[in-house]
């Protein structure tokens, strides 16, 4: 049987969700090794939350120069394994990092790349969905070794518990992948509340919510959801840049969307128009936003809010 | 400094878009400026400015390079008339349909014969939507990455420092010439073109190659669409007016489709 790569994705030194995601497609390739890149000293502990998913095995490469020349260092030792073990495909979380690890990787094996995928079926065909969730496309990598990147939240992970064989192999990384130097580091802090692409549910507030962010946060916590912004939250400085949903921002595709007080500007609708369920709460009946959505109330979200919230609690107890 | 700036013409965000044999529509849409690519060269032209301007006989330029069809050049134009000095525009029948590998070997060809100290780039195309060109230039030229840059410093003397903002964090990067920048829209506001800018713009030189004046080969695309269909629109739903019971309303339509 072939072997397949994922690279391991990890936040807070815990692997995500979408590592798990990211096994489950490429177990239908092949038996899967999770590569863990790690600085020196930290692999095994971070192998050791590897643990969910159809993983075969995990292959840890340590060294401190993924710490200093992050991206760059990352994809040369990737791509150096990639040559020497000659995986069916490999599988990485499509973010910034994973993106830019991927597109270095595909230039250095000289590999076809795909990004933003939301499924991979077990001939290595990737599905995506493009023009902002318009247009479903089919392709499939020609060239080297498919290098595909997958959008978290996309694929209908297996997490059932796994315990694969964990090895180490040496981290080869060239001169030209130490240019650029990381001097210092600031992962973001994380709240109490689900990661914004892998929550389930996403409630976001725009320009509608005036700064008082209290009441889209009270209904995302009653709903266990992740709390997403619009640009115009973000730039006056409402709510963090890091929960910015659209274009410049994330791309969420949850079971469930609700906007409050957001017209739906084309690079809001960008980062959330896959969403599975759309829910709408603005004032204004003419919000472009209505028009995707499949439920909608025309209101002041600071009373629709709160009588939701209330009447979920209520159901509850 | 010579300073490049990575410029693409892309289909209006608003309209709408097609596939035609598995390869985007670029003839039958309106097209700008991509608009992420407006904050790269804002950027550098602030550092240009910063450092000796980019004026004639001034200490820098700014040199607008892109792949494209004839018609980028309206979009060039526009690049042109915010400030930048000059433009190279790659147009080739060979390269139509191509993908990012191709057109980042392309970028790097022209890049590498310019001897350039900089080159800013926007951190994603609002077409293809990859953010992948800016690492792809730089694994290939050996050139230091820094991407997703909301603060750019540049030190004439031939090294500059970025603040990278992405999902995972915030980092502090520095690296010595010749870089590979990419920016993020929180960096600056880019200008609007002044009626002297439009004007000026007009005069100034878009240089136009094919593939063999640039000197590398068309390569076929290393990824094929075998389909592309569209998806059914998304549908407006159910619509109520809050007048006094519209949470409750939420409520409920969220227990019939059963999400709590
Ligand atoms: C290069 C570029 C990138 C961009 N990237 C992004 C991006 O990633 N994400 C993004 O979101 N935007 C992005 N934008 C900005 C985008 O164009 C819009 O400006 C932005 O999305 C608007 O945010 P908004 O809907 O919150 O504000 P507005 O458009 O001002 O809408 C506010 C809405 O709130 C409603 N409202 C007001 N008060 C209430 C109330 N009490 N109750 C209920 N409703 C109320 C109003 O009726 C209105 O519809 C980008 C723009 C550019 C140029
Ligand atoms: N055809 C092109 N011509 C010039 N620059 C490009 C081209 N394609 C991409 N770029 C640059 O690379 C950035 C990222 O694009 P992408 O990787 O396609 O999302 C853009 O913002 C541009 O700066």
């Amino acid at each position: 049987m072939s072997n397949v790569f994922i690279l391991a994705d990890f936040s807070g030194g815990k692997a995500t969700k979408t590592t798990a995601e990211l096994a489950t497609a490429a177990a239908r390739i092949g038996a899967v090794t999770a590569v863990v890149l790690a600085g020196a000293g930290k692999g095994v502990a971070l192998a050791a939350t590897v643990n969910q998913g159809p993983i075969a095995s995990v292959l840890i490469l340590e060294s401190d120069d993924f710490v200093q020349y992050g991206v760059a260092a990352s994809a040369d030792a990737l791509a150096n394994l990639i040559k020497e073990k000659s995986p069916a495909a490999v599988l990485i979380a499509s973010h910034a990092f994973g993106k830019e690890v991927a597109a270095r990787v595909a230039v250095l094996t000289e590999s076809g790349i795909i990004t933003d995928a939301v499924d991979v079926a077990a001939d290595v065909t990737a599905t995506q969905l493009v023009f902002g969730g318009s247009t479903t496309v089919h392709s499939k990598v020609s060239h080297g070794t498919p290098i595909i990147t997958v959008r978290p939240n996309s694929v209908e992970a297996d997490f059932s518990a796994s315990s694969p064989a964990i090895e180490s192999a040496t981290a080869n990384i060239g001169d030209a992948a130490k240019k650029s130097k990381i001097s210092s580091s600031q992962p973001l802090v994380k709240g109490g509340r689900p990661e914004l692409t892998e929550a389930n549910i996403v409630v976001s507030g725009g320009r509608g919510t005036n700064g008082d962010f209290a009441a889209v946060e009270k209904f995302a916590d009653e709903l266990g959801a992740a709390v997403g912004a619009s640009r115009a939250a973000t730039d006056a400085g409402w709510y963090p840049h890091s929960h910015q949903v659209g274009q410049t921002g994330k791309s969420v595709s949850p079971q469930l969307y609700v906007a409050c007080g957001i017209s739906g500007a084309i690079q809001h609708r960008a980062g959330m128009q896959t969403s599975k369920t759309i829910i709408v709460v603005n004032k204004d009946p003419e919000a472009p936003l209505f028009d995707i959505a499949d439920f909608g109330v025309i209101g002041d979200l600071f009373s629709v809010l709160p009588q939701a919230t209330q009447g979920i609690h209520a159901k509850k107890s | 400094m010579k300073i490049a700036v990575c410029v693409k013409q892309v289909p209006d965000s608003w309209a709408e878009k097609k596939m035609v044999n598995g390869v985007l529509d670029r003839e039958n849409v309106d097209a700008v400026l991509n608009d992420l690519d407006e904050y790269a060269v804002e950027e550098a032209l602030r550092i240009a400015e910063a450092h000796g301007g980019n004026e004639e006989g001034g200490a820098n330029t700014v040199t607008l390079i892109s792949m494209g069809p004839d018609r980028a050049t309206e979009a060039i134009r526009k690049a042109l008339s915010m400030g930048a000095n000059d433009a190279i525009l790659i147009t080739d029948a060979a390269l139509a349909g191509a993908d990012a590998l191709s057109t980042s070997a392309v970028l790097s060809k022209v890049i590498s014969d310019g001897g350039y100290d900089l080159v800013i780039c926007g951190t994603e195309s609002t077409d293809a939507r990859m953010s992948v060109v800016p690492a792809m230039i730089s694994a290939r030229l050996g050139w230091a990455q820094l991407t997703f840059a909301s603060k750019v410093t540049v030190d004439p003397a031939g090294s500059v420092s970025i603040t990278r903002v992405t999902e995972a964090g915030v980092d502090e990067i520095s690296a010595a010439f010749p870089c590979v920048i990419s920016v993020v829209e929180k960096i600056n506001e880019p200008r609007y073109p002044s009626f002297k800018g439009i004007m000026a713009a007009k005069k100034k030189t878009i240089e136009q190659k094919n593939l063999a004046a640039v000197g590398v080969s068309a390569a076929s695309a290393w990824s094929q669409v075998n389909d592309a269909t569209p998806r059914p629109a998304r549908a407006a739903g159910v619509k109520v007016t809050d007048e006094g019971s519209g949470g409750t309303a939420l409520v409920n339509f969220l227990a019939e489709k059963k999400l709590i």
